[in-house]
């Protein structure tokens, strides 16, 4: 018998995830979403190929609480693991109820149980052949109502079909044709649009407001005020525009918390209120340090900064609420709106809807309480709020700025004999389900009028995992000792951002380690092979520069190369980086070479569309992007104030994937984002002879360096 | 609009993008920014590329509109739609009927542009998720699918 899959045991009843109540159709209603990582098909992908059926006949149900299954929150690239899993075990069962079901209506050629069947596309036929009956014939009511038990064994690796080829995604052709695909597509009928009018920044309190004029004006709808939460609600979307505009400048607010100085982080993070871990402390120190090395890296805060800013569609009938909407967690989310508006959660239908590409926890919870709040205004009629370009980018919460001092002793012979690292950072988890009472995620909870508290996000155990401290280990074979320091106060608002605290950690030790490795006057990559013993490690961070043509790292007419590698999580997939980089006039990143070891690979395609944006973002974050703000609040609110990586600096990427079909998923999202920032860093320090420790890597912190 | 004479009663500086999603149903085209600054919002108004979130609806009456669900099956625009998909040229696909659009105001002007023009043209156009190489793969397989079929040319 198999042990049930996590979010399995915790949903064991099979057709609260795969129903076949429509002929010739399989629904499946996984509780995971899509966010643009292409998890839906991936799933569908699964379904397909354990139940023997086509794709096409896969019908996937966006998540809805509380009809789906409760799988917590999409994220921490555990999709394939956690809902992937319990699908696969789902389906192996089913199967197997649909076989015995079968085995009353047909002889099969003999008495072996499944190998006596062939399964072609939903129709069981004996395996010598004759008539089939379908799946469809052979449910019954009340069939798979029933709860898994672990006895059916999912496919073996020889016998997959679909699993491990590159299906093509199913959500795809709506969406590069111009398909209504999104929640901001969403129209249902007697809609009304909504903006909001913000704060000048966190904390300001509203002083005054006169609402009078639009209020009168003929085509708005309602104003809302609660304590500082402000919005409109109009028939037409230029309307709302229009009468937000003039609700901001009707608005007089009051100064609100003194933000730290943007160009000294590392003084303000190391000096403010924080709660100090160790993370971990494994071996002693070994004889013969001949040097010591000390070096501090900082990463900005990050936006998440997707394309489209967050939306979401509320309505209020009859006391009961109805929310739609792109958050990572349906039910978390749904419990959360529960409790800030003091509703019974029976009366709380939450549903999810594609969004813009989601890379953590963004605005999409925000935008769906907020479209809660103003729909209030309009009982009975749906409301799409729409944030602006500037509420995304100011408002949403962002990767917290970090800093990571690290010291290392070297023998004579160019080994580590001890490794200690101390970071400093805003906690990572700040989505709904984690704040205490009279404290709320959402970030227009704190202005109403009855507010609740902030909630500043913390780090979860274990802390070489949980959040701040995600990779603060390193994956080398080392003695060390780390401790970490979860910031007590957040003055800008923090939460989960792609890949966690694994990116500034990562970034430091792979650039550190090069920094050793200089010392020692080895090879980084020899260098990294003398501290590694995990054969898998060794193989990707081989398999990268082998592709890549690794040349050492010496300068070429300012051209370098640099190599980087981490296992995310230390339990998860193993990633290794190496970028070319000419520094001649600017950084240029002209190629990234991503070899990834992520176990059993669903959709190799997926995983490497995954790993290669994964690899572009990163390499945006680390050229291009910091959160700017003054002393009352953010101003990087456009994409001229916060650029990303446009398709003129784009590099070429080039994955090699290592599948390992006999071992369990490991996840693609969030590997590649640590490694590649710090082989970006190492190349450009081999490029120019200097090691920029700050991010982003733009020619103002170059020149400090130089 | 997409071949048809279409009206709309709209104040006159309301910008395009909102009358074409909310008076037309053409939600393939996407509020992005607003400003002007990220291409989610491509149309093409006489065979040029225009950002709609910053064009008012006076300036485009009586003009040839064309959104990303008006682009032809056939031609460059269908070259560059199959291509997209063969690349799976995407991943949450928020920015890619702008950089379609865009790409077909490109290959309508220059057939077979190098790598240094499709990324100059395609520069006001941001995509987050980071599938900018597979884009670019699938405008140079659809540039030369459709110089090969020599079906280019069409508006």
């Amino acid at each position: 018998m198999n042990e049930l899959p996590q979010t399995l045991r915790a949903n064991p009843r099979l057709s609260q995830w795969v129903r076949l109540d429509e002929p010739g159709v399989v629904t499946v209603t996984p509780g995971k979403v899509e966010l643009g990582q292409g998890i839906v098909s991936a799933l569908a992908q699964i379904v397909a190929d354990e139940l023997d059926v086509e794709l096409t006949r896969v019908r996937m149900v966006p998540a809805a609480a509380p009809t789906g299954p409760n799988e917590g929150y999409t994220a921490g690239s555990f999709s394939i693991q956690h809902s992937g899993q319990a699908l696969r075990q789902v389906c192996a069962e089913i199967r197997a109820i649909l076989l015995a079901e079968a085995a009353r209506h047909l002889t099969p050629s003999d008495d072996s149980g499944d190998r006596g069947w062939t399964v072609r596309d939903g129709t069981v036929e004996a395996a010598g052949g004759g008539a089939g009956v379908t799946y469809w014939e052979l449910v019954k009511p009340g069939l798979l109502d029933r709860d898994a038990t672990g006895e059916a064994q999912p496919k073996a690796p020889a016998d997959r079909r679909l699993i491990g080829t590159p299906v093509p995604r199913i959500d795809l052709p709506a969406k590069v044709s111009g398909g209504a695909a999104y929640i901001s597509d969403h129209a249902p009928p007697d809609l009304l649009h909504a903006r909001v009018v913000r704060p000048p920044g966190p904390g300001a309190v509203l002083a005054e407001l006169d609402e009078t004029t639009v209020r009168a004006m003929p085509e708005v709808t309602a104003v809302v005020r609660d304590g500082g939460f402000l919005g409109v609600l109009a028939e037409r979307e230029e309307q709302a525009l229009i009468a937000a505009d003039r609700l901001r400048a009707a608005a007089r607010w009051e100064k609100g918390a003194e933000l730290p100085d943007e160009d000294d982080l590392p003084a303000y993070l190391r000096s403010a209120p924080a709660q100090t871990r160790l993370v971990e402390e494994q071996g002693r120190p070994a004889d013969g340090t001949v040097r010591t090395l000390t070096a501090a890296y900082t990463r900005p805060y990050l936006a998440h900064a997707s394309i489209g800013p967050a939306c979401a569609i509320a309505l209020w009938q009859d006391d009961t609420l109805q929310v739609w909407g792109s958050t990572q967690g349906i039910y978390p989310h749904r419990a959360e709106l529960a409790r800030v508006l003091g509703l019974d959660p029976d009366r709380v239908t939450v549903r999810h809807l594609d969004g813009p590409g989601c890379y953590g926890h963004n605005g999409a919870d925000d935008v769906m309480f907020e479209a809660a709040l103003l729909a209030r205004a309009a009982p009975g009629r749906p409301v799409r709020l729409q944030w602006s370009r500037a509420d995304e980018l100011a408002w949403s919460p962002f990767g917290s700025a970090a800093l990571v001092e690290l010291e290392a002793d070297l023998d004579a012979d160019g080994r580590i004999t001890h490794w200690r690292h101390e970071h400093w950072s805003n906690g990572y988890m700040g989505r709904p389900g984690f704040a205490g009472a009279g404290s709320s995620a959402f970030v227009s909870a704190s202005v109403l009028a009855e507010p609740y508290q902030p909630w500043v996000a913390v780090d979860r155990e274990p802390l070489a995992v949980g959040g701040s401290g995600r990779n603060s280990v390193p994956y080398y074979d080392v003695p060390r000792r780390i401790v970490g320091n979860t910031l007590l106060e957040s003055p800008l608002r923090t939460s989960s951002l792609r890949s966690l605290g694994a990116h500034p950690n990562v970034f430091a030790i792979e650039s550190f380690m090069d920094e050793l490795a200089e010392a020692a006057g080895a090879d980084p990559v020899e260098f990294r092979l003398r501290h590694l013993t995990d054969p898998r490690a060794r193989a990707v961070l081989e398999a990268a520069a082998e592709h890549a043509g690794w040349r050492g790292g010496d300068p070429d007419q300012a051209r370098g190369q640099g190599i980087a590698f981490a296992r995310y999580k230390n339990m998860s997939g193993y990633c290794a980086v190496v970028a070319d980089v000419a520094a001649v006039h600017e950084v240029r990143v002209e190629r990234l070479v991503v070899a990834a070891d992520l176990g059993m690979v669903v959709n190799p395609d997926g995983a490497r569309n995954q790993l290669e944006g994964g690899a572009v973002q990163a390499a945006s974050w680390t050229l291009k992007e910091r959160v700017r703000f003054d002393r009352a609040g953010v101003t990087s609110t456009t994409w001229e104030s916060y650029p990303i990586l446009r398709f003129s600096e784009v590099p070429d990427v080039e994955v090699v994937l290592t599948d390992r079909p006999d071992e369990p998923p490991l996840g693609a999202g969030e590997v590649a984002t640590g490694p590649t920032s710090a082989a970006i860093a190492n190349a450009l320090g081999h490029a120019l002879g200097v090691r920029v420790r700050d991010l982003p890597l733009t020619p103002e912190h170059i020149a400090a360096a130089l | 609009m997409n071949g048809r004479v279409r009206r709309v009663e709209a104040e006159a500086d309301t910008a395009l993008l909102y009358v074409l999603r909310n008076d037309f149903g053409l939600y393939g085209t996407r509020f992005g920014c607003g400003l002007n600054l990220c291409g989610a919002c491509h149309v093409l108004v006489d065979g040029r590329v225009v950002a709609s979130c910053d064009t008012p609806l006076w300036a485009v009456e009586g003009k040839e509109i064309t959104t990303v669900e008006g682009l032809p099956e056939d031609g460059v625009a269908g070259a560059l739609r199959r291509a997209f998909l063969d690349e799976q040229a995407a991943q949450c696909g928020i920015c890619v009927s702008g950089i379609m659009v865009s790409a077909v105001g490109l290959l309508n002007e220059e057939p077979d542009p190098s790598e240094e023009r499709i990324r100059a043209a395609l520069d006001g156009n941001l995509c987050r998720c980071g599938a900018q190489p597979r884009m670019l793969r699938a405008i140079r397989r659809a540039a030369a699918e459709n110089g090969a079929g020599g079906g280019g040319g069409e508006s």
